[in-house]
């Protein structure tokens, strides 16, 4: 028995990591390719039939080039930012629910890594850690450009965790529990992004900055920082940020959907539960999709309008809502 | 109870063997030919002025000081937030005192323009 | 078993950070073996039966005082520690008295508690998940609760006199000196 729990757990995180993975490679494809196609470009056609090769030739090509270590980083450090940031981006996914239980090969087997009553915070907790990645990227690099362009993202990361934090507990406060399989099945009756949009816009808003992204990629802002906290690294540890980054791009669309979309939730999904985990793909390649619309259309903030927005229009709202919500809930007993 | 964590230290174990083992991967196949200029700061191209590491703005400090007390009215909301429908009533006004609390530093914070970059 | 396995395990990468902590040359390594102790802290809270407070261990102390504490090193660009300072005189005696008390004291404390044969139980079902939590700290221990938020409010205000004041200081000295 023991055993054989052991070895469903390594296998699910197994297909978990290969999974991330494989959603990592070709979400850097369907980047360039909806970018591609909102710029009235064809994007990467080489490789493989549509360019589904392209990664796979990125991937090897970054695998065989020079990884430069600069003369006066501290290379300890310099090589541990990168571990730093990938794992905790790996790690957080194991909270998310796929779906509920199916039987394979006649064995009652649930569609998620671990259900712990507080994932909430298990979630807010991993990806509090995501600051040092870059903060030490940029500090151990020796370079003033990237050590300003860590600090920067650091401080972008740490303001825009509050209104975060804040906009959670809207589905906390109507489900009344931390547990995101808890989340999902209190969303039988309706999504939550009907009863709190003020939440889901102020999730999805802070979580693209806690990502980086354009809007909010200010850290890698190239004309005035070179490339940011990563300027100096090369090879497969500049792939180790990269991937950090889509890997995020993947868990913050899905607990987007988890939070506020019903998650694996979907018609029929109650009698077929195969069913869950693909209702929630498509709900998180809708999140890509917006994600990556946003980096084609939007321009980049500048740093102190970036800071007014969160510490004085985001965090007031955030904490708006959570004082609305509960007295709603109040009222309605 | 602990047994739940136990395929978290899994993933957390099997990530991070994958991470080492790609950068052994980039240390092993990568081809190592180092020269000076490859090895100095990139700042476009130019020769690179002063140091890297240098002393940095104290706005820093400031805005970790103030997420650092931010962050625990946040973490002091969850539970809160959880046991919400058990307090009721009583647990609105007992989290409205201490948001309000709060709140007079955060009126402080934006008029003494800590809130602010300049 | 395996769980005293765990425990020796957990508490021996605790004490090897904080050991780190101490005799690291570099303030940012020393940061570093911090967060590593506070992560092994936060799976001792686990195995005590209160996941929790050991998120909130890792949320708070890892993500956010130790990010404040690299802040301030990079503020002072004290990274590297300077050998010609070195500790005030009489740091280094008082030290080892009060070391050496804390010894003795915990030694004392953990035979006294070996000496009366009180086994502690389990804790009980549903002890040290948020909802338990949120009961406890909302009921019983209110007025703590609510003193905690002006604790909060006095840190952020002598945080913010000291930043601007100091800024304000700074820049009328240094017009006096172009004057």
């Amino acid at each position: 028995m023991d055993t054989t729990l052991l070895l469903e757990w390594t296998i699910k995180a197994v297909i978990l990591i290969f999974i991330l993975l494989t959603g990592f490679a070709y979400l850097t494809l369907m980047e360039r390719k909806v970018l591609a196609r909102i710029q009235v470009r064809l994007g990467p056609n080489r490789a493989g039939p549509y360019g589904l090769l392209q990664p796979v030739a990125d991937g090897i090509k970054l695998l065989f080039k020079e990884s430069i270590i600069p003369a006066k980083a501290d290379k300890v450090i310099f090589v541990l930012a990168p571990l730093i940031t990938v794992i905790p981006a790996l790690v957080i996914n194991a909270v998310l629910p796929w779906g509920r239980t199916v039987t394979v090969f006649g064995r009652q087997v649930s569609l998620y890594v671990a259900n712990i009553n507080v994932a909430l915070l298990y979630v807010m907790a991993i990806a509090s850690i995501a600051v040092y990645g870059v903060t030490l990227a940029g500090w151990s690099s020796n370079n003033k450009y990237a050590l300003l362009g860590g600090l920067r993202s650091a401080a972008q990361m740490i303001s825009y965790e509050l209104a975060l934090g804040l906009s959670l507990l809207g589905p906390v406060l109507l489900a009344g529990s931390l547990s995101l399989v808890d989340i999902v099945e209190a969303q039988r009756r309706m999504w939550y992004i009907v009863y709190q949009p003020l939440a889901a816009v102020i999730f999805f808003i802070t979580s693209v900055a806690e990502l980086n992204r354009a809007p909010f990629d200010l850290p890698e802002a190239e004309q005035e920082l070179t490339a940011g906290y990563h300027t100096e690294y090369s090879g497969m540890k500049f792939a180790l940020f990269y991937m950090a980054e889509y890997v995020k791009m993947i868990t913050v669309s899905a607990l987007f959907a988890v939070l506020f979309l019903g998650g694996y939730l979907g018609p029929f999904e109650s009698q077929y539960p195969w069913l869950g985990p693909i209702y929630l793909v498509l709900k998180i390649l809708v999140g890509l999709y917006v994600l990556i619309w946003l980096r084609a259309t939007l321009p980049r903030f500048r740093y102190d309008q970036l800071m007014r927005l969160g510490w004085k229009v985001l965090f007031p709202l955030a904490l708006l809502n959570v004082v609305v919500t509960a007295v709603i809930v109040v009222l309605m007993g | 109870m602990l047994w739940q964590y136990v395929p978290i230290a899994i993933l957390l174990v099997l990530s991070t063997a994958l991470a080492v083992l790609i950068v052994l991967l980039d240390a092993l196949l990568g081809p190592r030919k180092p020269t000076f200029r490859k090895l100095s700061p990139y700042e476009s191209g130019m020769v690179p002025i002063g140091p890297g590491m240098r002393r940095q703005p104290v706005r820093f400090y400031l805005i970790a000081m103030l997420f650092l007390l931010f962050d625990v009215e946040v973490i002091f909301l969850l539970p809160w937030a959880v046991t919400f429908r058990k307090l009721g009533l009583f647990g609105l006004v007992e989290m409205l005192v201490f948001i309000a609390i709060l709140l007079v530093g955060y009126i402080y914070a934006w008029k003494k323009g800590a809130l602010e970059w300049e | 078993m395996a769980f005293m396995t765990l425990f020796i395990i957990t508490g021996a990468v605790a004490v090897a950070a904080a050991l780190g902590l101490l005799f690291a040359r570099n303030a940012v390594y020393a940061a570093l073996f911090l967060v590593l102790n506070m992560f092994a802290l936060a799976v001792l809270y686990l195995m005590l039966g209160a996941p929790f407070i050991a998120m909130v261990q890792i949320t708070v102390y890892a993500g956010a005082i130790m990010v404040l504490f690299l802040f301030v090193i990079m503020l002072l660009g004290a990274e590297q520690l300077k050998e010609d300072g070195g500790p005030i005189a009489w740091q280094r005696p008082l030290a080892l008295v009060l070391g050496v008390a804390l010894l003795l004291e915990v030694t004392y404390f953990v035979f006294a508690a070996l000496g009366t044969g009180v086994r502690l139980l389990p804790p009980p079902e549903g002890f040290g998940d948020p909802h338990a939590v949120g009961l406890t700290l909302f009921q019983q221990y209110l007025l703590p609760f609510e003193v905690t938020s002006v604790l909060l409010l006095v840190a952020m205000v002598g945080a913010i006199v000291l930043v601007k004041n100091g800024r304000a200081r700074a820049a009328s000295s240094s017009e006096a000196g172009e004057q």
